[in-house]
């Protein structure tokens, strides 16, 4: 493995008084591209959502670069250079697209350009002074990756985001992920499409209850499918 | 034409006038409601204080350190908004977790408080401030005061370059996107809890200047805010809450409703606001400019 980028050791979480996360621990090093499978209430958003610090009750080590990062507020996590692209997308309604592209302010310099970005998605470009929820659903996906690019970060946090799209959507955000990873980013994935996570990742780390259950390679899956499908319940 | 309706054209334009002016007042302190409550979600009931309070700093400005009119445009409102950051800090932020009723319960003491040490310390009955630009023009039809005029182009600028602000510039981008999703744009890495604090302070100063600009016209006492302030809450219920351009426009038009009231039905200008109120919130409950979420 190349050198760690991120280390997540006894991560523990609660929502209120609810405790979600019961020691996660998983490792992703530079460049990589890693997911967390698990079915539904597993914790793999909510371990997301702690490793950015928006979940702010959580205990145990979330290393980036070596730096503790638990006990700081969100957006000093984020300057660090992590970025994150929600579940639900997050567009911001009352910005346009472009506004919506240029929000997330510069953490690091060697972010993509703006330019790029609307070359790696010319529908952007185009709609670029609509307002940010007139897009469709795969549009607005885009948008949600395509904002965090520009801003230097080096950790992409993506929470599903083929979910509810339509297959030749999920084909191109395929690639996309591809040539994200060929440019230098590491991404950590959420995914409950195996298929999809199965095509572009490095490295699966599987979750239930909270907990990091079993670690494949890519190359583990194809002796280990019926284990997964198991894992997966599908 | 005036002839046939009975009415001379001084009094209409007069009124027209004046109504004019009230609505540049309600359309700032509007303004200024609907920014705090966008971002803040607290219905600031401290802004008829600070009000208040910008009129009071232009007038002790003056008394105490001569500082004139035109400076006081600027220092006032950055005293009396450093004294909203304050507040912020100090109690607001505390708050936010908390059901609406608590801002109320804490803006509107607060308001009662302020009020309270102004008019211990100053009394009730109120000063005069000197007119900065005496005079006035004759138009024919009617005689415009100079500052009058004044006051209505400055409050036309402001809200203006409020909106500008809000709505074409980056700082306005975060303050939109923090309005809808704080936690988001936390998570990009913008410190939205100073944002917060700013946003607060801007509001607050944005009251204060309508202060000061009002200090020449009407006396400057404690409770000059209390009776506007009733007003402005009409009207920002009525425009929508959390609207930058319905703020405006719906302060500026309710003010020469006021004002053609007086000409038509002198009994009613009282009560205008509030008949228009009730009828908008009968047939579109979020505002003309709301949105329903």
């Amino acid at each position: 493995m190349a050198e760690t980028l991120l280390k997540v050791q006894g991560l523990q979480a609660w929502y209120g008084e609810s405790h979600i996360l019961h020691g996660v621990g998983f490792e992703i090093g530079r460049g990589e591209l890693v997911t967390l499978l698990g079915r539904n209430g597993a914790g793999k958003t909510t371990t997301l959502k702690s490793v950015m610090g928006i979940v702010e009750k959580r205990t145990g080590s979330v290393a980036f670069e070596g730096k503790e990062t638990v006990g700081q507020p969100s957006d000093a996590i984020a300057r660090l250079g992590l970025a994150y692209c929600p579940e639900e997308r997050g567009i911001f309604s009352s910005l346009n697209v472009e506004e919506n592209l240029l929000l997330p302010p510069m953490v690091r310099p060697g972010g993509m350009s703006l330019s790029e970005i609307y070359q790696l998605f010319p529908n952007l470009q185009e709609r670029r002074r609509s307002q940010g929820t007139k897009l469709s659903g795969g549009e607005q996906q885009m948008l949600a990756i395509g904002r965090i690019l520009r801003t230097g970060a080096n950790l992409l946090l993506l929470d599903e985001p083929t979910e509810g799209l339509a297959p030749v959507i999920v084909q191109r955000i395929g690639e996309i992920i591809r040539q994200l990873k060929g440019r230098g980013f590491t991404i950590l994935l959420v995914e409950q499409n195996f298929h999809f996570a199965a095509a572009v990742a490095d490295r699966h780390y599987i979750m239930e209850d909270g907990h990091v259950v079993d670690i494949m390679t890519a190359g583990d899956v194809k002796q280990n499918i019926g284990k997964l499908q198991a894992y997966l319940g599908v | 034409m005036f002839e046939l309706i009975g009415i001379p054209p001084q009094a209409l334009f007069g009124q027209l006038l004046l109504g004019l002016i009230n609505g540049a007042f309600y359309a700032m302190l509007s303004l200024g409601l609907a920014v705090i409550f966008g971002m803040l979600n607290v219905i600031n009931f401290t802004h008829g204080a600070q009000y208040m309070m910008g009129a009071f700093a232009a007038w002790l400005l003056l008394g105490i350190l001569d500082i004139p009119f035109w400076v006081s445009l600027v220092l006032a409102p950055i005293i009396v908004g450093l004294f909203g950051v304050v507040l912020e800090r100090l109690l607001l932020k505390r708050i936010y977790h908390l059901d609406h009723l608590y801002g109320f319960l804490l803006t509107f003491g607060l308001a009662l408080v302020i009020e309270g040490l102004f008019q211990w310390k100053w009394g009730s009955s109120g000063a005069p401030y000197p007119n900065p630009i005496p005079g006035g023009y004759n138009l024919g039809f009617m005689f415009l005061p100079t500052y009058r005029g004044f006051v209505v182009l400055a409050a036309l600028v402001i809200c203006l370059a409020t909106w500008y602000g809000i709505e074409r510039t980056k700082l306005g981008a975060y303050l939109r996107a923090a309005t809808e999703n704080p936690t988001l744009v936390r998570a990009f890495g913008i410190n939205v809890p100073r944002l917060i604090t700013l946003t607060y302070g801007l509001g607050v100063g944005l009251a204060a200047l309508a202060g000061v600009l009002a200090a020449p016209i009407q006396q400057v006492s404690a409770l000059m805010g209390t009776n506007l302030v009733l007003v402005v809450f009409a009207v920002v219920v009525i425009g929508g809450m959390g609207s930058i351009m319905g703020s405006i426009v719906t302060g500026f038009g309710l003010g020469l409703i006021e004002g053609l009231t007086k000409v038509f039905y002198p009994p009613a200008s009282n009560t205008v606001i509030f008949v228009v109120m009730a009828l908008v919130l009968l047939i579109k409950p979020a505002g003309l400019f709301g949105q329903t979420k």
